[in-house]
């Protein structure tokens, strides 16, 4: 039983080490067709990017701006506790403006954009495996990676730090309204207290995170969409995983890159 | 103009003559000459006779100038079609909609 | 254009040479020939698992085979540039077993969408081949519809439009009859017919249907664990002595001898797995 259990994380090491290969392999030739698509007939259409800005960004607006709302309160009531302890509750409005933009934002954006992208890429993919519709791209003469990768790819590296930015102003004016009681400050006072301290490295450092969860959700997305077997069954099991090996990679990555940058 | 598509121009009488092989690199020029004939002839008329293969682009060239010629009430009609564009246009039963000479 | 012209003209447009292929350890197809010439209907018949889908998959590129030799329109599929092979695959359509219908565009955008992604042509004249094609295979009318609005029958023809669309020269069938009740594929089988003579497309044809595969085929081959077992013309496969070919006729399945102990083995052993 023992090395049964081995040989299946063998087994499991080997294939998770395949698919990253598949991923990169996925970014490469995306970017590949991106630059010489013209001359080999694989012309990506700027109306299928501007659709993926709108599906991936636009629409995921609302339930960005909402949650980030809530996440800048919450932030907020806990740091106002904390910080009162020392006395330095004026500090909380430097905490929020800071923690949110090279934080919070982001991280709240890709767990959002994960959840809602990932799920649609991967299931749009898989489903096209099971139905054979990727086999006839490819019998026309169409690359697949340059028809239904490069699109979502191009469209959440573009959306994601739109949605941070809205996500940065709306974190912070969550925080506000519940901050400017205790500050004794007004809105404006406080929002615009917020910009000053901010430095275009914090934002900056925000937005880079935030084109790096785009590219991860897009690549896992398509990554175990196309890795689908098995029919209908498979194609849910390839959104639930991709919704989680996405949101695993990003806090991964979120805190690699929070260590690199903030040297 | 390739030698392939020739037109001969009498008053409101448009004859356009075909030959060889009508395929997408030489469809967009028919399609050109037919709706360029229609705006000067009331009646245009498309030999058909030396044509060896003509593909779909081609054909809808054909079905782009009938209804152009109908729409200005102008008379538009096929001229002895070879046996390869006769059986083509009977495939989609285009024969039943043009008139053919 | 008749059956005669056809088998006079002696020009080669489907070469496969000692193909080769493997599904881990085990031979899928295992040194098969086949020769298919211009205009002509080539039926693909034998039993689940002879390799007849997988040598389509090899046929179109979507596989590549351990080894051996694949030419179409008398160009080695492997050996040539992108270019070409995006040349030669405009030259090629395949109706696919579930239609393969892109399920997010109406039926008008699926038919459409070789001749956006590969011609110059004026939007009009686009619109106007993709109705056309609608209308050969019976579907006037229905481009608005999208894939899940259509039946069974409808998948098929629609796909069957798209695949003709650019005027292929090579038009390849993966099981077309299957899951129709017999007047739709009978429909189907017509079409078939009435583009090769009209168009002169030589087609692959892979079927299970003994009717179809009969009415339509100029030549059968039959295929058995990966290996072309006969090739002929239908009245040669009807006339044949071998065992396997006389099974598939009579719509027999294949039975490999029984061997006691195997079979004990397979039955009781908790951990049995294939040799």
């Amino acid at each position: 039983m023992i090395f049964a259990q081995i040989e299946k994380i063998g087994i499991m090491s080997a294939q998770a080490i395949e698919r990253f290969g598949f991923a990169v392999r996925l970014f490469w030739d995306s970017f590949y067709w991106l630059i010489v698509g013209r001359r080999y007939k694989q012309r990506v259409r700027f109306h299928q990017i501007v659709e993926q800005v709108r599906v991936n960004g636009f629409d995921a607006l609302p339930i960005v701006l909402a949650l980030s709302f809530v996440v800048g309160m919450m932030l907020s009531i806990q740091l106002l506790y904390a910080l009162s302890d020392f006395g330095a509750e004026s500090e909380v409005l430097r905490a929020i403006a800071k923690s949110v933009t090279r934080e919070f934002a982001p991280l709240i954006t890709g767990v959002i954009v994960a959840g809602r992208s990932g799920a649609a890429i991967a299931a749009r993919i898989g489903s096209q495996v099971v139905s054979q519709e990727i086999d006839a791209l490819r019998v026309m003469g169409i690359v697949p990676v340059r028809y239904l990768v490069l699109p979502p790819l191009l469209g959440l590296m573009i959306s994601m730090p739109l949605l941070v930015i809205c996500s940065d102003f709306m974190s912070i004016v969550g925080g506000a309204v519940f901050s400017i009681g205790t500050l004794d400050m007004s809105l404006m006072a406080y929002l615009y207290e917020s910009l000053h301290i901010l430095t275009v490295n914090d934002v900056m450092q925000g937005l880079i995170k935030s084109v790096a969860f785009g590219i991860i959700i897009a690549l896992v997305g398509a990554t175990t969409g196309f890795h689908v077997k098995g029919g209908a069954e498979g194609v849910g099991k390839a959104t639930t995983s991709a919704v989680v090996i996405s949101i695993s990679f990003i806090v991964l990555v979120d805190m690699i890159a929070s260590y690199f940058l903030t040297q | 103009m390739s030698e392939m598509i020739r037109f001969e121009k009498k008053d409101d009488v448009c004859d356009i003559f075909v030959a060889g092989e009508v395929d997408l690199s030489n469809s967009a020029e028919l399609r050109k000459t037919i709706l360029g004939a229609l705006k000067g002839a009331n009646q245009v008329t498309v030999d058909l006779s030396a044509v060896s293969y003509i593909d779909s682009s081609g054909i809808a060239a054909l079905v782009e100038g009938l209804q152009q010629a109908n729409s200005q009430d102008k008379s538009f009609c096929l001229s002895t079609p070879s046996q390869q564009v006769r059986s083509i246009l009977e495939l989609a039963r285009l024969d039943q909609v043009f008139t053919i000479q | 254009m008749t059956m005669t012209q056809n088998l006079n003209n002696n020009e080669t447009v489907i070469k496969v040479e000692n193909l080769v292929t493997h599904y881990g350890a085990r031979k899928i197809l295992d040194g098969l020939n086949l020769d298919v010439k211009k205009g002509e209907i080539r039926v693909i018949m034998g039993g689940s698992g002879s390799g007849k889908s997988t040598l389509l998959w090899h046929i179109l590129d979507l596989y590549k085979p351990t080894e051996g030799r694949i030419e179409l329109l008398g160009k080695d599929i492997h050996s040539i540039s992108f270019n070409e092979q995006l040349k030669l695959k405009q030259d090629i359509g395949v109706s696919f077993q579930s239609g393969a219908l892109f399920s997010s565009m109406n039926v008008g955008e699926n038919v459409a969408l070789p001749l956006r992604e590969f011609t110059n042509l004026d939007e009009n004249t686009i619109r106007i081949i993709s109705r056309m094609k609608l209308e050969v295979v019976n579907l006037g009318g229905f481009h608005k519809l999208l894939p899940s609005q259509l039946s069974g029958g409808m998948i098929k023809r629609a796909a069957l439009a798209r695949a003709i669309v650019m005027d292929p020269k090579l038009l390849f069938f993966d099981e077309p009859s299957a899951g129709l009740d017999p007047v739709v594929s009978s429909e189907i089988d017509d079409l078939i017919l009435s583009l090769r003579d009209t168009m002169g497309m030589s087609m692959v044809v892979v079927t299970h249907e003994l009717d179809s595969a009969f009415k339509i085929a100029d030549k059968i081959t039959v295929l058995d664990q990966g290996k072309n077992l006969i090739t002929g013309t239908v009245e040669e496969i009807k006339k044949s002595d071998i065992k396997r070919v006389k099974d598939l006729l009579e719509r027999r399945s294949r039975h490999d001898e029984l061997k006691p102990d195997d079979y004990l083995k397979r039955l009781t052993q908790e951990h049995y797995t294939l040799s």
